[in-house]
């Protein structure tokens, strides 16, 4: 049963992307959207925990949340794949559930 | 109105997951309305709100980055930027936008506004201040 985790809160400020990736098992999606983009980021004290948990676990970032912020695609950690909203939808329909981790 | 005094602005969130940031702008310029000695500090996600290159156009909300390169023209031209929390969070100042004031004591010359501060720094900032206000 595949499961596609969204995560919205910031890794700086929140433990949810944390706990997601303590979840997330393997073959799952993690999307990030809203505040959860900046856990995208590379170079910040979240990014190992990113970078280890994407050895199983697919990332994936919402454009739209990113460009709010101002944060460029080539400040991401490499393999997050950059979605549209359109690819949210399809992510969600995908995966046989959605778990939000607010 | 004969009292001046320190305010210092505290914006610890990131701009749009939360109404904190623009609330507080909101009432940092009120209160160079009222002609207060206003400074603002940006610790831990506060440091996004003021980052470049924002662009809320997908989202269909107001992207009100640029208002902060008005807190010049308000004599807000103490800025201050906690060092460690760009670093947790892999920015430098260049990240940031470039907020500058106009210095009528030096024949208006164009100068930087944001400065980055130690923690160290900024405690001592909030022990000199009178009133403090967190966002």
């Amino acid at each position: 049963m595949a499961i596609l985790h969204t995560v919205n809160k910031s890794p700086f400020e929140r433990d949810a992307l944390k706990a997601c990736v303590r979840m997330a098992s393997k073959g799952s999606s993690v999307l990030m959207i809203e505040d959860g983009v900046y856990g995208a980021t590379k170079g910040t004290t979240a990014s190992n925990m990113v970078t280890d948990a994407m050895k199983d676990v697919n990332f994936y970032v919402l454009s739209a949340d990113l460009k709010a912020r101002g944060v460029d695609e080539s400040r991401l950690i490499e393999g997050i794949k950059v979605v549209n909203y359109s690819d949210f939808v399809n992510l969600t329909v995908e995966n046989d559930k959605v778990q939000s981790w607010l | 109105m004969s009292e001046t005094k320190k305010f210092l602005f505290v914006n610890r969130k990131a701009p749009y997951g939360t109404i904190y940031a623009w609330e507080s702008l909101e009432v940092v310029l009120i209160s160079a309305a009222f002609e207060q000695d206003a400074r603002m500090a940006f610790i831990d996600d506060g440091v996004y709100q003021i980052a470049k290159g924002q662009d809320t156009s997908e989202l269909g909300i107001k992207n009100f980055s640029p208002t902060y390169n008005a807190l010049g023209d308000y004599d807000i031209n103490k800025i201050y930027v906690e060092k460690e929390s760009l670093e947790a969070r892999g920015l430098t100042v260049d990240d940031l936008l470039p907020l500058t004031y106009e210095d009528e004591d030096d024949d208006w010359a164009e100068k930087d506004s944001i400065k980055v501060v130690s923690s160290a720094e900024l405690a001592e900032l909030m022990d000199q201040s009178d009133v403090i206000l967190s966002f």
